[in-house]
């Protein structure tokens, strides 16, 4: 496991070492953050809203 | 062989596709389009037999299809089944010219001749946004007053057909539909989606997968779908009519299938694999 920064709070999220950009978090602050790959670091941002093209 | 899931959003589908494409021995390449940037006349650097297209966006699916295809990669599903399934209106048209019934359906472009619309089709009408899913704005209306309002509403939506009135009948089906799964050239599962408290049957909005029993009549249904869509991977949702029998209602081209994996145990991501390395060895 890594220890990201939640970009919400500020508080250390604990993230799968093998996460993909793309997998959903849920932080106990509330917030719905997405992993992704910053510069080769693994970072956490918030989740895309769910669009109108969204679906199946 | 290398398999490629291109994405947005990792959902459990993802996750049990990659590993099925590692229990098949093939190299799953996963393709974040988020971090996606090409040139067109850049190629893939891990580039994939074959890819599974599973954006979440209908328009990112759409548009990285076209982008894959234009550097001569298969994609399941191809752009034109994307094309079709993703507009309520085509997939309707192209079912109903190939003989398929379903839900007696119009169009019209303005309020007054939707309000005219609907009294050919009669009331109850659900009006429905020609792109969206999950039953999200699907709204149904028991008289003229009620959907003067809806169009309205959808009038002033800033979606892209917010101008354009998709009306269909509204089914008096049991409290259920059917979800048939095509996969490559079969039908090997499907589930009923049940609500007793609301008549818009999509699990997004709670209805409860129930297994379903794919019988002869509906594998022949869903196969003959497939033929007018094409692909290799479809979710085709059915309405059962007590009259008329089996109504396609609409048909899923990036099909969500985590609960009828719960429900019924059969392994759709290995056997969607396995029906993928048939068609690389093809």
């Amino acid at each position: 496991m890594v220890m990201v920064k939640c970009p919400v709070c500020g508080e250390q999220v604990s993230v799968d070492d093998n996460a993909l950009p793309g997998e959903i978090v849920e932080h106990e602050c509330g917030a719905q953050l997405e992993v992704f790959n910053d510069h080769g670091k693994l970072s956490l941002r918030l989740a895309e809203q769910v669009g109108e093209d969204w679906g199946e | 062989m290398k398999i490629g899931i291109s994405y947005d959003v990792i959902r459990w589908e993802e996750k049990d596709l990659l590993q099925a494409i590692r229990r098949y021995g093939s190299t799953p390449v996963p393709i974040y389009l988020k971090d996606f940037h090409l040139t067109t006349e850049e190629r893939l650097e891990d580039s994939p037999d074959l890819i599974v297209q599973r954006s979440v966006s209908h328009k990112r699916a759409q548009l990285s299809t076209l982008v894959f295809e234009g550097m001569g990669l298969s994609v399941v599903n191809p752009s034109t089944t994307l094309l079709l399934c993703q507009n309520k209106l085509h997939t309707t048209i192209q079912l109903s010219v190939n003989k398929i019934s379903t839900p007696r359906t119009g169009i019209a472009f303005d309020e007054t001749s939707a309000l005219k619309l609907a009294s050919k089709i009669g009331y109850p009408v659900v009006l429905k946004p020609i792109e969206g899913s999950w039953g999200r704005m699907t709204a149904k209306a028991l008289d003229e007053d009620t959907l003067r309002s809806l169009l309205e509403y959808q009038r002033y939506t800033n979606t892209y057909y917010n101008n354009a009135f998709y009306l269909q009948e509204f089914v008096k089906k049991p409290d259920r539909d059917i979800r048939v799964f095509v996969i490559g050239d079969e039908a090997p599962v499907g589930i009923y989606r049940v609500n007793e408290r609301n008549w818009r049957t999509n699990t997004a909005l709670g209805a409860r997968a129930e297994p379903l029993k794919v019988d002869e009549e509906l594998e022949d249904l869903a196969l003959r779908v497939r033929e007018v869509v094409g692909g290799h991977f479809l979710g085709v949702d059915i309405f059962e009519d007590k009259e008329r029998g089996y109504l396609v209602n609409e048909v899923n081209a990036v099909p969500e299938y985590k609960n009828t994996v719960r429900v019924t145990g059969f392994d759709v991501s290995g056997k969607l694999v396995s029906k993928l390395t048939e068609v690389i060895k093809r």
